[in-house]
């Protein structure tokens, strides 16, 4: 989960890395509430998921906080990237010195974590690490071992800070692995990390993503989670415990197993070339299980997508069997009653593969059309879904 | 042959007490795996009866080896656990470690890969989050269905657990020498590169084929590696094109980040190297047929 930058702050507040006072607000008056505790010049900032904020107009400096009020009031409902604003942050407006720029994450290919640090912040890092790969410096850290001093002042001189901001630089760097590890993220980043004209350094922004696999050991995470910007029936689908990604295309998906789940949007996409070009509408992975009920609750959700025409269950027997898909399926019919209405395109194959194909034949339902192989399916759920 | 087991193996199973441990201890029993005893360091010293087979519950890995000589272990034990069960196979140095186990925190991996590799990396680990491996006939670690393929000259390596399972199915008519699934998290331990590496090697497997899926670059590097090494015949599919950006695909790495780890971009490295890369599970299939064919 990518966390706002108000709450990445919260984060690196509680575990000691330095940012400067402010408060989120939800409305115009709030954010002048916020700017008159704050005091003096303060920045107001769009609070969106995605970079490019300063460029779209979502942050803007404020002398007062009347003027603080007049920002916000721009700022809010602004679409960035497809993001819309629902709430800004409001913070201190600092000087500045210089800029740069810090990050722990997992380095994937390497299966280790990696630091990244630059003099040369405040810029797009990716642009840099492409055009002054020189300029940004990628330090791989043991989990082992993980970040002391001496290393956080190993990682500072690749990354070429100046001498004079090192130490306690290097005491932010501590703090902000300890927020890492200890939250954790799969990453955090400071950019822009500074130095005010005081020599006291502070992180200006900050960016941290959270490995939902640990939520168990974080209880707290939970409340991190904007429930107003998720999709409703992303929402739905969640509180029942399914494993659901909405898209915009109109073949609602079913399958077992994310890798065959994903194969089948794709089998889906390619179908719906030649017809019309429609598309899937979501990502479904029932797991394993795929009983009456979990059957039942998938098509709920999918049968609630009004952009939903036609719906392609595609079940491999696998650990499943067959036999016990065709029957949840039917079940599921039965629950649903009237509330299904599209057709469903199933293809089983694998355990029990004959007796599934067996119940649902005897079940004969009118909305239930058997196809024998995968891109057969794909191709019949696209022609319903163009047909309708 | 066979890559990383074959019917010589002696499997343990760690979390044999657990529901899921006994069912698939039951099923590995059942495909001929010689399962020689579990882990329970609470329940050590006591027996459980599974598929009529008496076994041994011991309280280590260290001693079920030492008393068993078992030298694969397969980890059932749930995601709060999983770190300290692997570190403690690693710890005993058995051979090869089958990490089952969906949902592990990415900083647990990370700590045990490195834990691993201080070791010397004497312990092969395959997952977590993977659906094991099986060489048909011979033994099997893990939760694949011993019964969709039998034997064959074909060697299967995939993120995706169901997607292997169809690849196995596809291409029942040939069968497979292993396949082996290495799980879709962002760490895994054995790469599509170790398979590749052991198929090459391996003189009962003619041609390879590899399924990947969005997220992260294991398959560019992959395709690199087959350029330089593999001169036997690779079959690639890959899922997940019409993944949209951000969001996470049912696998905790599958997902595209800005232009990183699109499908687009894996299928052409793969076709770059010289691997035929099918749209879908079934033309993968009939690529790999074609080239079985062929030889």
């Amino acid at each position: 989960m990518d966390l706002y930058e108000y709450q990445a702050k919260d984060i690196f507040a509680a575990h000691g890395v330095p940012v400067l006072p402010g408060a989120v607000a939800s409305t115009p008056e709030e954010a002048q509430a916020a700017a008159e505790k704050i005091g003096g010049q303060v920045v107001v900032k769009s609070q969106v998921k995605t970079g490019g904020r300063g460029k779209a107009g979502g942050v803007k400096l404020a002398e007062n906080s009347a003027e603080a009020k007049e920002k916000a009031e721009a700022i809010l409902g602004l679409d960035i990237k497809g993001h819309i604003t629902r709430r800004v942050l409001v913070t201190e407006a600092s000087d500045i010195s210089e800029e740069y720029y810090f990050s722990f994450l997992l380095d994937r290919a390497n299966r280790t974590f990696l630091a990244m640090a630059s003099a040369e912040g405040g810029v797009e890092i990716e642009q840099l690490a492409v055009e002054r790969p020189d300029a940004l410096a990628r330090v791989a850290i043991d989990p082992l071992e993980g970040v002391d001093k001496a290393k956080a002042l190993d990682i500072l001189t690749q990354g070429k800070f100046p001498e004079a901001v090192k130490d306690e630089a290097a005491d932010v760097v501590v703090k902000l692995w300890e927020t890492f590890v200890a939250e954790d993220a799969t990453l955090v980043e400071i950019n822009p990390l500074v130095r005010d004209p005081q020599d006291k350094i502070v992180a200006l922004d900050g960016k941290v993503t959270l490995d939902g696999n640990a939520d168990f050991r974080h209880p707290a995470h939970e409340e991190l989670v904007d429930k107003d910007a998720e999709d409703p029936l992303e929402a739905k689908a969640k509180a029942k415990d399914l494993n659901y990604v909405k898209l915009d295309g109109q073949v609602g998906i079913i399958g077992n197993g994310a890798g065959l789940v994903m194969s089948t949007l794709d089998v889906v996409a390619y179908a719906g070339e030649n017809h019309g070009g429609v598309k899937p509408a979501n990502f479904l992975d029932i797991g394993g299980g795929a009983s009456a009920e979990v059957m039942a609750a998938g098509l709920d959700v999918i049968l609630g997508d009004p952009d939903v025409k036609s719906v392609f269950v595609n079940v491999f027997g696998g650990i499943t069997a067959c036999d016990a898909v065709a029957s949840g399926i039917v079940e599921a019919l039965k629950i649903l009653g009237d509330d299904a209405t599209k057709p469903l395109v199933v293809r089983l194959d694998g355990n029990n593969v004959e007796e599934g194909r067996r119940i649902l034949n005897e079940a004969n339902h009118p909305l239930v059309t058997q196809v024998d192989t995968m891109d057969n399916a794909a191709d019949k759920a696209a022609e319903l879904a163009a047909g309708a | 042959m066979s890559i990383f087991l074959d019917s010589s193996s002696k499997v343990i199973v760690q979390g044999i007490t657990g529901s899921e441990g006994t069912k698939h201890a039951t099923k590995m029993i059942a495909a001929g795996t010689n399962i020689v005893g579990g882990v329970n360091a609470r329940k050590a010293g006591q027996t459980v009866t599974i598929a009529e087979k008496e076994l041994s519950v011991f309280g280590s890995v260290g001693e079920a080896m030492k008393e068993t000589g078992a030298d694969v272990s397969v980890i059932f034990v749930p995601p709060k656990f999983a770190k300290d069960a692997v570190i403690e196979a690693i710890d005993a140095e058995i051979g090869l470690a089958v990490v089952i186990t969906e949902g592990i925190p990415v900083h647990d991996a990370a700590y045990f890969w490195a834990h691993a590799k201080s070791k010397g990396n004497k312990t092969r680990i395959i997952g977590p989050n993977c659906p094991g491996i099986i060489s048909p006939s011979q033994s099997n670690a893990g939760i694949i269905p011993a019964n969709i393929t039998g034997p064959g000259k074909i060697g299967l390596v995939s993120k995706s657990g169901t997607l292997t399972y169809q690849m196995m199915y596809e291409l029942r008519d040939i069968g497979f020498s292993t396949c082996v699934g290495i799980g879709g998290d962002p760490i895994i331990g054995t790469t599509h590169i170790d398979a590749l590496e052991a198929f090459q090697a391996d003189p009962e497997t003619d041609v390879i084929v590899m399924i990947g899926e969005i997220g992260g670059d294991a398959e560019e590097r992959a395709a690199e590696y087959i350029k330089a090494n593999v001169t036997k015949p690779v079959v690639g599919y890959v899922a997940g094109f019409t993944a949209p950006e951000g969001k996470t695909m049912g696998h905790a790495g599958a997902i595209v980040s800005g232009s990183a780890g699109t499908a687009q971009a894996k299928k052409e490295a793969l076709e770059a190297a010289g691997v035929k890369v099918g749209k879908t599970p079934t033309e993968t299939a009939d690529l790999a047929r074609e080239l079985y064919k062929a030889l």
